[in-house]
C-alpha cells in the first residue's frame, strides 16, 4: 500500500517534470502561428491560426543560399568526420603497433580539453592558409573549409566511442578474411563499419546536430552575408526587426530551423539510445 | 593500398615476390606497423595542425603584441600584468562566470540525479519520460536561444506563468540581477544529456545488492546512501568535471542574449552581468574591446589562464576525487 503510493507520486512527479519539458516547444509551436496583436497573454490555442508566419520567416534574407550552405557545410563534414573517425579508431582498436597506447591517450587528453585554448591561433591559421580564391577568397577566412576541413581529421569523442565498440567486435569475423588475403582496409570498410552501424548512426547524429546547430564556428570564420549558415541567419532575421523582434515570426523561423534536427533524430533514434548507452556521455 | 597488401600472390611465389618489391620483404608485424600509422595519420594531422601546433603558438602570441595584420611584437609578461592588475573587465568577467559554475552545476547534477533515480524505478511509462526529457537535448543554437528569450520576458510564458500562482517574477535578462538565475532556469532545459548517463550508471550497479540490503531490511534512503551513491560515485564524478569544464566555457548563448535587441555584445548584457568568461575572450580578439581591435596576443594571454584555471579546478577534484569516488576494480586489488 504504502509502496504504491510511493510509486504513485513518483510517477506523478515525472509526468509533471515530462510536461515542463515539452511546454517550451509547444509555446514555440503556439507563438509560431499568432497574430501579433495575439501574442501577450496566456493563450495556447492562436485566435487564428497565422499559417502566413511561415510564409514571411521562409522570405527573409538570403534564406534558400543559408538553407543550401547549412546543408554543404553539415553533410561534408558529417562524411568527413564518420570516415575519418571510424578509419582511425580502427587502428587503434584492432591493429597492434609501437605507439599505439601512448597515441590513443593524447586522443583522449584532447577530450578534455577546453576549446577556448585553440580558438585564437586556429583563428589565425586560418587567416593566413591560402585558399587560392575558392569562395572568392585569398585565404580560408570566409569559405567554408575551416568549418569542413578540420572534419576530416576526426574528433576524439567519436574516435573513443567507435574504438570501444570495434574493440568488442570478435576477431574471429576478420581472421577468415585476412587468410582470403583482404587487406586491411577493405576489412575496415566491408567487414567492421557494417557492423558498427549503431555507434556510426550515433556518431553521424551527434555530428549533425554539432555542425547544423553551430554558432561559434560560423560566427567566427564566415564574414560575407552570402556564405552564412542557417544559425547566423536567424540572428540576422532578428536585427533586422530593428531592436523588437516580432516573435511569432522568430519562432516560426527558429522552428523551420529546428525541424531537420528532430527529423533525423526521430527516424535514427533506436540507434541513437543504444549507441548512448555504450558510451555513458551526453555531448552537451 | 591493394599493391601493398596481396598476400594471396605473395604466398604463391614467395621468393620471387621478396626479391620484386622490399615492401613484401616486411613482416606482418612491420607491415602492421605501418598500417597502423597510415591509419591513424587524419587524426595525426589534424593533431598537430588544429591542436598541439596552435596551442605552442598561442601561448607565444600570448607573450606578444599582436594584431594579425602586423608581425607580433615581443611584450613580456606585459599581458598578463595588465590582465591581473589593470583590467577590471577581466575580474567582472571571472566572478560572473565562478558565480554561474558555483550555481549550475550542483544543481544540475542534483537534479538530473533525482530524475534519474525517479526513472530508474521501472515505472509505466518510463521509456516515454526518459524519451521527453532527453528531447530538448537534441536542439541547441540560435532557435532554442530566442526560445529562451521569449519564455523569460518580462511578460512571457514564465512569468504569466507564475503570476498565475501568485508570484511576482523577475525581469531575468532584462534585470541585472537576475540574468544568471535565468541563465541557469534555461540550462535546467539541457539537463537531459546527464539524467541519460547517470541513469547508464544508475542500470549497471547489480541487483543483487539492493536484494540483500532488503533482506537485511534496510530502507529505501538507507539503499541509497550506502549502495547507490557510493557505486555511482564514478559517474557523479565524471559528470562535475565535464559539466564544469562546459559551464566554464559558456559562450553561443550568452553572446546571443546579450547582444539582441540592440544591446552591445562588449558590455556583456545588463550592467555586465553577463561578461562571462570566454564572451570578454572573444570581444578582446574580434570585438571592439580595446584599442584597435584584434588583441590577438592578450585574449591568447586570457585563453591561457583560463586553461590553467580549469586545469588547476580538475586537479583539485581529481585529488578530492580519492576520498569520495569509489572505484570497485581498485578496492579488489589493493
Amino acid at each position: 500500500m504504502i509502496d504504491a503510493m510511493k510509486r504513485g507520486s513518483a510517477w506523478l512527479i515525472l509526468a509533471g517534470i515530462s510536461l515542463l519539458f515539452l511546454i517550451p516547444l509547444l509555446w514555440m509551436i503556439s507563438t509560431s502561428l499568432k497574430e501579433p496583436t495575439d501574442l501577450m497573454g496566456f493563450n495556447w490555442i492562436p485566435r487564428r491560426f497565422a499559417w502566413e508566419n511561415y510564409q514571411y520567416a521562409f522570405s527573409f534574407g538570403m534564406w534558400g543560399q543559408w538553407t543550401l550552405n547549412t546543408v554543404i557545410i553539415t553533410l561534408m563534414s558529417v562524411i568527413g568526420t564518420v570516415l575519418s573517425s571510424s578509419l582511425v579508431a580502427y587502428s587503434f582498436a584492432r591493429l597492434r603497433w609501437p605507439g599505439r597506447d601512448l597515441l590513443f591517450g593524447i586522443v583522449l587528453a584532447t577530450m578534455m580539453l577546453p576549446g577556448v585554448v585553440t580558438l585564437i591561433p586556429q583563428f589565425i591559421l586560418f587567416s593566413k592558409l591560402p585558399a587560392f580564391g575558392f569562395q572568392g577568397s585569398p585565404v580560408w577566412i570566409n569559405t567554408f573549409l575551416p568549418l569542413i576541413v578540420p572534419a576530416w581529421t576526426g574528433n576524439a569523442f567519436y574516435i573513443f566511442l567507435l574504438r570501444q565498440f570495434m574493440r568488442g567486435i570478435s576477431p574471429d569475423l576478420t581472421e577468415a578474411a585476412k587468410i582470403d588475403g583482404a587487406s586491411e582496409l577493405r576489412i575496415w570498410w566491408s567487414i567492421i563499419l557494417p557492423l558498427c552501424r549503431p555507434v556510426l548512426a550515433t556518431v553521424a547524429i551527434f555530428a549533425f546536430q554539432g555542425v547544423w546547430q553551430d554558432f561559434m564556428g560560423p560566427l567566427l570564420y564566415l564574414q560575407s552575408e552570402h556564405l552564412y549558415t542557417l544559425q547566423l541567419g536567424l540572428r540576422q532575421f532578428e536585427f533586422a526587426a530593428g531592436g523588437s523582434p516580432a516573435w511569432n515570426w522568430l519562432m516560426a523561423a527558429s522552428l523551420v530551423v529546428m525541424l531537420p534536427v528532430l527529423l533525423v533524430y526521430l527516424c535514427f533514434q533506436q540507434y541513437f539510445i543504444e549507441g548512448f548507452n555504450l558510451t555513458g556521455r551526453s555531448d552537451k | 593500398m591493394e599493391g601493398l597488401t596481396q598476400p594471396k600472390v605473395a604466398s604463391q611465389t614467395r621468393p620471387q615476390a621478396q626479391a620484386a618489391s622490399s615492401l613484401r620483404v616486411l613482416s606482418l608485424r612491420q607491415r602492421e606497423t605501418i598500417l597502423g600509422w597510415l591509419f591513424v595519420l587524419p587524426w595525426l594531422i589534424g593533431f598537430v595542425l588544429f591542436t598541439a601546433g596552435p596551442m605552442v603558438y598561442s601561448f607565444y602570441v600570448s607573450f606578444t603584441r599582436y594584431n594579425i595584420i602586423r608581425a607580433p611584437q615581443w611584450v613580456g609578461l606585459q599581458n598578463y600584468e595588465n590582465i591581473f592588475f589593470n583590467d577590471s573587465m577581466f575580474w567582472k568577467s571571472i566572478e560572473n562566470t565562478f558565480w554561474l559554475v558555483g550555481f549550475k552545476v550542483p544543481i544540475v547534477m542534483i537534479v538530473a540525479l533525482s530524475i534519474a533515480l525517479l526513472l530508474n524505478m521501472r515505472l509505466p511509462g518510463s521509456k516515454l519520460f526518459r524519451s521527453i526529457i532527453y528531447l530538448p537535448n537534441i536542439f541547441s543554437g540560435v532557435a532554442t536561444v530566442f526560445l529562451w528569450q521569449w519564455i523569460l520576458m518580462p511578460n512571457g510564458l514564465l512569468n504569466t506563468g507564475l503570476g498565475q500562482v501568485g508570484i511576482d517574477g523577475p525581469a531575468w535578462f532584462v534585470d541585472p540581477h537576475w540574468t544568471k538565475p535565468g541563465l541557469v532556469v534555461m540550462g535546467m532545459w539541457w539537463i537531459g544529456g546527464n539524467v541519460l548517463v547517470y541513469l547508464a550508471g544508475l542500470k549497471s550497479i547489480p541487483k543483487e545488492l539492493y536484494e540483500a540490503a532488503a533482506i537485511d531490511g534496510a530502507s529505501d534512503f538507507a539503499k541509497t546512501r550506502y549502495i547507490t551513491l557510493p557505486l555511482l560515485s564514478p559517474t557523479i564524478f565524471f559528470q562535475i568535471v565535464t559539466t564544469l569544464i562546459g559551464t566554464f566555457q559558456i559562450f553561443a548563448s550568452v553572446f546571443i542574449i546579450a547582444g539582441s535587441s540592440g544591446g552591445n555584445v562588449a558590455l556583456g548584457g545588463p550592467g555586465q552581468s553577463m561578461l562571462f568568461y570566454v564572451l570578454y575572450l572573444y570581444n578582446r580578439a574580434f570585438g571592439k574591446v580595446g584599442v584597435g581591435g584584434f588583441q590577438m596576443g592578450y585574449a591568447s594571454a586570457l585563453a591561457w589562464i583560463l586553461f590553467v584555471i580549469i586545469l588547476v579546478i580538475t586537479l583539485i577534484q581529481l585529488r578530492l576525487a580519492k576520498r569520495w569516488v569509489y572505484y570497485e576494480n581498485e578496492r579488489e586489488q589493493t
